[in-house]
């Protein structure tokens, strides 16, 4: 309980005391650099940081295109105004502080001075709200769905900008990270298409790192921005991304010193307890608290017998979660206790999913009517493995395998990933697996898989078909309540009927290793761990 | 060879050749097509976040909301004037996207099929002349091996041995990236980067050259004019290069050409483990990404490579062996 009261804590303060808030946030960088001087390491300019990017991505325009490997590479060139620290505190980037109004409505930036775009003009206020009214309201979902709330946005004078929401939208700061909303100049995209527009091929931002070079196949090549707005910084002369299409070569790369970083998907789980064990690297599964990203078994509730609780219930209890974290992932993410990461905002950790226990999945197979046959089957159903490479295949193995000792047949197909996106998209499985970002607050990542009014043929929507006049207006309260402690009454009423429904049954709260030649330092320090602008980042000698 | 045979033989081939190009394109751009999911359901699956209007956007402008015959007609057309078309997803004209990636494929290939051709014949001869002896069954068993062994395996092999024990090679990537390299130096540096992956492609091919070579050498050394050459008194070396070998070269040729044909095609595998950035990856990540134009594209160079190298191969046939005549 007392865990529980700190943790509103927190959030009533974002709320009540907002003008601390700015100071208060930058609190972690500052500790950091001290941190690293007491160490006895000052930052050392020079040196060029070789990285992987994985699967290479189509554009670096962020906006234009929003995969993941396009967000870690495009954040060394483009920012946002704030961005997250662990545990989810705005830190101010392009705006150097902001003001809330008593009724949540009103949002006030005060923007940094002296920042230029890579080709020279200023950044000012129109820019932002060019970025945020036209260009990603128009390019991206996620940002439509949140910034169609805005009623009017106004830029007072060049360094201010004000948005004036419909309504209360407590989660709003958290949508102005640069992977979600990053500043794009409007000189160079006003009036045009937006996707076609020649500044796509040839990314101009406010970020650290300026784009010089793209060999598709091959690399991209980033270098230092003269006229960065932070004095002295970055540190680093170049930023390298090589392009290793198999993860066994990109293992070597890391062991052999070719690339000094690797992120995200570039290293397979089971290939991270050998990288452990190497003098030089460092292996960091933290930097992933924004994103949060909760994997599930994906169920099609139109599919009988998924339709029945009991049913999904007992899936869940065959399933030992800790297996899964510890033999299949090696311990990099932890077992889901719920529908909320514990990293996302509200989650209540009291609310938990009932233990691994396959003899109480039976006996719910069996309230369920659900009689094993002769060989012992009770029922079977289809499986899409998700197909993002060699450690979710072992993930579905293992499934069939503990499904089938409480009499489940899980039949396995593999698929590509054009095919299962679009078979996901359209309802045609039963069940599959799948992991979704919920980015930090449950009205952003979590709501939508769970409500009726999402029930749509569109991927990362309410696939399963999951639909309960409650849960659909306690996500609707904590959406529309403006102060977090009424939010979080009602997101911990939902999360306890979810873990009593299991509409869909989540396996892990994931994240991904980062693993780091030892002479690279800050390569993990906020929130979005990789997807920072590195500005700070540097090569001890 | 008659001047105006030839020209009769290369018109009526052409003619022949372009029926069938255009043939491959349609049928490529119906499977492309076939394949359940598009480039904008790719996107939105990897994209963290959908909408149905986002779906739209994408669909518009890749030129997907039009019907099938439809966009078959405007890349039919688009084809015939040369036009590989445009990739929405990459933002760039499928022509630049392709000839970005040729050398490097080229210079993969091209040195693989070298080496292979020239090792691989040599051996191939060499075993043939000492048949019997260790140093045939020494060659026969070294070609077989490679003929067996998986490519990956091969390549993976390679790297552990010179990248990672010894630690002369890179284990990836066609050049040093960071680093300023000027003429004999980048030469060099790319020289390293290529071994490697060559060697890994190459040694299938040589395996089958040698097998080749070996065996029809044998076999035409059986034959009569063979015997009346050697009865005569021409020298063992000559009757070899002069009859035995030029003889036998005609099935090389045959394979050749169908090799030279998978040139720009390249080898998707070695690619992927050397991290070559070649056209084989391209055409791969564009099949994962729908990129239909792209993938296309490819196929469309390929299917052209491969007409264009067997007319090659039916005309070197006629100078290799006078006795072959080409007609068609």
């Amino acid at each position: 309980m007392g865990q529980r009261e700190t943790f509103r804590g927190e959030f009533g303060m974002t709320i009540s005391r907002r003008g601390m808030l700015a100071g208060a946030a930058a609190m972690p960088v500052l500790m950091r650099v001290q941190d690293a001087l007491a160490q006895g390491v000052t930052p050392r300019r020079g040196g060029t940081l070789t990285m992987m990017l994985t699967p290479e991505p189509p554009v670096l325009q962020l906006g234009v295109n929003n995969q993941a490997p396009t967000i870690a590479a495009a954040t060394k060139i483009f920012q946002g105004l704030v961005t997250f620290s662990p545990k989810l505190e705005p830190i101010p980037v392009l705006a150097k502080s902001w003001t809330i109004s008593p009724d949540g409505r009103e949002y006030t930036f005060r923007l940094q001075e002296n920042v230029k775009w890579h080709d020279g003009k200023p950044f000012t206020a129109d820019d932002v709200v060019f970025s945020i009214t036209k260009f990603h309201m128009e390019l991206a979902p996620r940002a439509r769905s949140v910034f169609s709330l805005i009623d009017s946005a106004t830029a007072p004078d060049p360094h201010t900008v004000r948005f004036t929401l419909k309504r209360p939208f407590e989660p709003f700061l958290l949508m102005l990270d640069a992977s979600t909303a990053a500043m794009v100049p409007k000189h160079l995209f006003d009036g045009q298409d937006y996707r076609t527009a020649p500044a796509v091929q040839r990314p101009i931002g406010t970020g650290p790192f300026r784009f010089t070079e793209w060999q598709r196949g091959n690399f991209i090549r980033m270098d230092r921005f003269e006229e960065y707005w932070k004095p002295g910084q970055p540190y680093l002369d170049a930023i390298i991304y090589r392009i290793v299409p198999d993860s066994q070569s990109r293992r070597l790369a890391l062991e052999t010193g070719q690339a000094l970083l690797s992120q995200g998907n570039d290293i397979e789980p089971f290939d991270v307890p050998q990288l452990r064990q190497r003098p030089n690297l460092e292996v960091q599964t933290t930097g992933w608290e924004y994103f949060s990203p909760l994997s599930w078994i994906e169920t099609n509730h139109r599919v009988k017998p998924l339709d029945d609780a009991r049913v999904r219930q007992a899936i869940s209890r065959a399933i030992d979660r800790n297996f899964i974290a510890q033999r299949l992932w090696f311990g990099i993410g932890k077992p889901a206790t719920g529908p909320f990461a514990s990293s996302t905002r509200f989650y209540d950790p009291n609310v938990k999913l009932p233990g691994y226990d396959p003899r109480a999945a039976q006996q719910l197979l069996d309230a369920a009517g659900l009689k094993p046959n002769a060989q012992g089957v009770r029922f079977s159903v289809k499986h899409l493995v998700l197909p993002y490479g060699e450690i979710w295949s072992r993930l579905s193995e293992y499934l069939r395998q503990s499904l089938s000792r409480v009499g489940i047949a899980l039949e396995l197909e593999s698929t590509d990933a054009g095919s299962w996106s679009r078979r996901i998209a359209n309802w045609e499985y039963e069940t599959s697996v799948t992991f979704v970002y919920q980015y930090g607050d449950p009205t952003l990542g979590v709501e939508r898989t769970y409500v009726s009014s999402n029930i749509q043929k569109v991927n990362f929507a309410n696939t399963g078909g999951y639909s309960n006049t409650k849960v659909d207006e306690l996500f609707a309260k904590g959406r529309n309540a403006a102060d977090a402690k009424e939010r979080q009454a009602a997101f911990s009423e939902v999360q306890k009927i979810l873990v009593e429904e299991v509409p869909q049954i989540w396996l892990m709260e994931m994240t991904f290793p980062t693993i780091h030649d030892r002479k690279v330092r800050n390569a993990v320090t906020t929130g979005l761990g990789v997807h920072a602008s590195y500005d700070d980042v540097f090569l001890a000698s | 060879m008659d001047p105006t045979k030839l020209i009769g033989f290369l018109l009526r081939r052409g003619l022949k050749a372009a029926i069938v190009v255009l043939a491959i394109v349609v049928c490529n751009f119906l499977l492309v097509h076939a394949a359940p999911g598009d480039p904008a359901s790719v996107i939105a699956g990897q994209s963290g976040a959908a909408d149905p209007l986002f779906l739209e956007q994408l669909r518009k402008q890749f030129g997907l909301d039009q019907p099938l015959y439809v966009q078959l007609w405007v890349y039919l057309k688009s084809v015939l004037t040369l036009d590989l078309g445009f990739s929405h997803r990459q933002q760039m004209p499928v022509a630049s996207l392709i000839l970005d990636r040729l050398p490097a494929t080229l210079l993969l290939t091209g040195a693989a099929f070298v080496f292979a051709i020239v090792t691989g014949v040599t051996l191939g001869a060499l075993a043939a002349r000492r048949v019997g002896r260790w140093a045939d069954s020494l060659i026969t068993i070294i070609a077989l091996t490679f003929y067996a062994t998986p490519l990956f395996w091969v390549g993976l092999m390679l790297v552990l041995l010179f990248s990672v024990w010894l630690e002369w090679l890179p284990s990836f990537g066609m050049s040093s990236v960071g680093v300023e390299l000027h003429g004999m130096a980048a030469v060099l540096d790319v020289a390293k980067h290529l071994l490697l992956p060559a060697l890994t492609l190459g040694l299938f091919y040589l395996a089958v050259y040698a097998r080749l070579t070996r065996a029809t050498m044998l076999e035409v050394a059986d034959q009569d004019f063979v015997k009346t050459a050697r009865a005569k008194g021409v020298p063992e070396g000559r009757i070899l290069r002069a009859h035995v070998l030029r003889n036998a070269l005609l099935p090389v040729i045959t394979f050749a050409g169908i090799q030279a044909g998978q040139l720009i095609g390249g080898s998707i595998l070695v690619e992927t483990v050397f991290a070559w950035p070649g056209i084989g990856r391209l055409a791969f990540d564009a099949l994962l990404a729908r990129d239909y134009p792209v993938l296309l594209g490819v196929f469309f160079c390929t299917s052209v490579m491969v007409v264009l190298f067997n007319l090659v191969t039916d005309l070197l046939y006629a100078v290799v062996d006078p006795r072959v005549e080409v007609s068609g």
